[in-house]
């Protein structure tokens, strides 16, 4: 069925996904629009990466059902992945390769130009000499910008960051706050999971909270800067 | 969609040389090995150059197979690091464009190989290397089929721990029948074997269209599930 505009980015009922035998997501239920960034919050063990993986058609759904940008997540993860931008635990850099080399081939491989990649890489300043440095050779921070550079480059329609503001220092974290906010007026949708609810709490429109699988609380509005 | 899976593959292509240009592990490494495997061939038959003449088919391509060996492994451990199959996974490249872009990086990572052991089995076997037809035409051949069906092994293992392990046990029994291909094929050529060496040879070429065919049926399946 084609997109319609006004259909839900994300539309989750009673979403399951097992890890072996274990439910991480035990019958989640959510609903996200364009130009919303929503925060996960939750201990340890609740669900949120599993969730972001779920979102991001990377995890195979179990039960319930779950569309994606109108793609059904339970019949086509594949299509659901052009559109979407995931920044996990992990870099998804290659180590040899410098940054400038990794982040023009994932944003060509997502069908973006090298002036898009060269734009991003100046806006989370990762021009210059950094650019020529291998990927094995950058802090953990380092490494982080140029995922976020890849993201930028992309331009998802959904954007899935797994505790985006980890490792990086204030002004890649004011950078970064500045591009989930763009994005967003643009009319993409952002997900974000993290502890920080100080800092992320003040770009989502709402938060919720995972426990064991499934959200505990209704939909809570908080500031948006 | 056939010039977006050819652009797609290219680039996989390129980012695979890329990645050897700045590490130079095939280089640093993998050539010094298939010289010492041709080297250690010669000391274990006590130098009988009469013997490594009769028997400079099979062992070069016993050295191929195990060059290119190292060369897959080392193709996949790429993929495997920090995050890069998700990466993958998410970017948006046709699965059988990372396919055929993996397969031709490995081609020329072997073909180059197979070179340099050529040069290899002169200088230390004394070989005549004859038959050019023939021998071009299966050192052409035979490292497509290697690659081809090393990709799809390569990926089929890539997402387990024991891949390093796994990986050799599962893919030399089928490359086997190429080995013995490639090694009548050329046998024939340098006049070593009474056998019809293009017979051989189609042999080696329809083993070659069965992995590049299976890759590009079974890859996507295996890139999402393992």
């Amino acid at each position: 069925m084609p997109e319609s505009p006004h259909d839900p980015v994300i539309a989750l009922r009673h979403a399951v996904v097992l890890l072996g035998r274990f439910p991480a997501l035990a019958g989640a239920d959510l609903t996200v629009n364009r130009g919303e960034v929503v925060l996960i919050s939750g201990p340890n063990g609740a669900g949120k990466t599993t969730l972001l993986r779920l979102c991001a058609g990377l995890s195979r759904l179990d039960d319930g059902t779950a569309h994606i940008l109108g793609h059904d997540v339970m019949t086509d993860r594949r299509a659901v992945r052009r559109d979407v931008g995931y920044l996990g635990h992990a870099s998804g850099l290659y180590d040899d390769l410098t940054v400038a080399d990794n982040v023009v081939f994932w944003a060509q491989a997502a069908g973006a130009s090298k002036t898009d990649a060269t734009a991003a890489m100046h806006r989370l300043q990762l021009d210059g000499r950094l650019s020529d440095v291998p990927v094995a050779l950058l802090s953990a921070g380092q490494r982080r910008r140029t995922g976020l550079a890849i993201l930028l480059a992309q331009r998802p329609r959904l954007w899935l960051l797994d505790e985006p503001h980890a490792a990086l220092d204030m002004a890649a974290r004011d950078t970064l706050d500045q591009i989930i906010r763009q994005a967003a007026a643009g009319g993409a949708a952002v997900m974000i999971a993290s502890h920080d609810h100080e800092r992320t709490g003040a770009l989502a429109h709402r938060a919720l909270t995972l426990a064991g699988g499934h959200f505990v609380n209704a939909d809570r509005v908080v500031a948006n800067g | 969609m056939g010039s977006s899976l050819l652009s797609e593959s290219l680039l996989v292509f390129r980012k695979d040389l890329q990645i050897e240009r700045r590490s130079r592990v095939a280089m640093a490494q993998v050539a010094p090995f298939a010289f010492l495997v041709l080297i250690i061939f010669a000391f274990s038959l006590d130098g009988d150059l009469a013997t490594l003449k009769r028997l400079t088919s099979g062992l070069y391509w016993i050295a191929v197979l195990f060059s290119a060996l190292l060369i897959i492994q080392r193709a996949f451990t790429l993929e495997s690091q920090d995050g890069v199959r998700d990466a993958l996974r998410l970017s948006g490249l046709h699965p059988n464009a990372i396919f055929l872009g993996k397969t031709a990086a490995i081609f020329l990572q072997i073909v180059i190989v197979e070179i340099l052991l050529g040069l290899g089995v002169v200088v230390f076997y004394s070989a005549e290397l004859t038959g050019w037809g023939l021998l071009l035409a299966t050192a052409a051949v035979a490292p497509v089929g290697i690659a081809a069906a090393g990709t799809l092994y390569g990926v089929l293992t890539a997402g387990l721990r024991v891949k390093e392990t796994l990986l050799p046990i599962l893919l030399l029994p089928a490359l086997a029948p190429l080995l013995i291909a490639a090694t009548r094929t050329s046998g024939s050529a340098l006049g070593d074997v009474a056998v019809d060496g293009w017979s051989w040879f189609n042999f080696l070429a329809i083993f070659a269209l069965l992995y590049v065919g299976l890759g590009l049926i079974a890859f996507t399946p295996l890139l999402e599930e393992s």
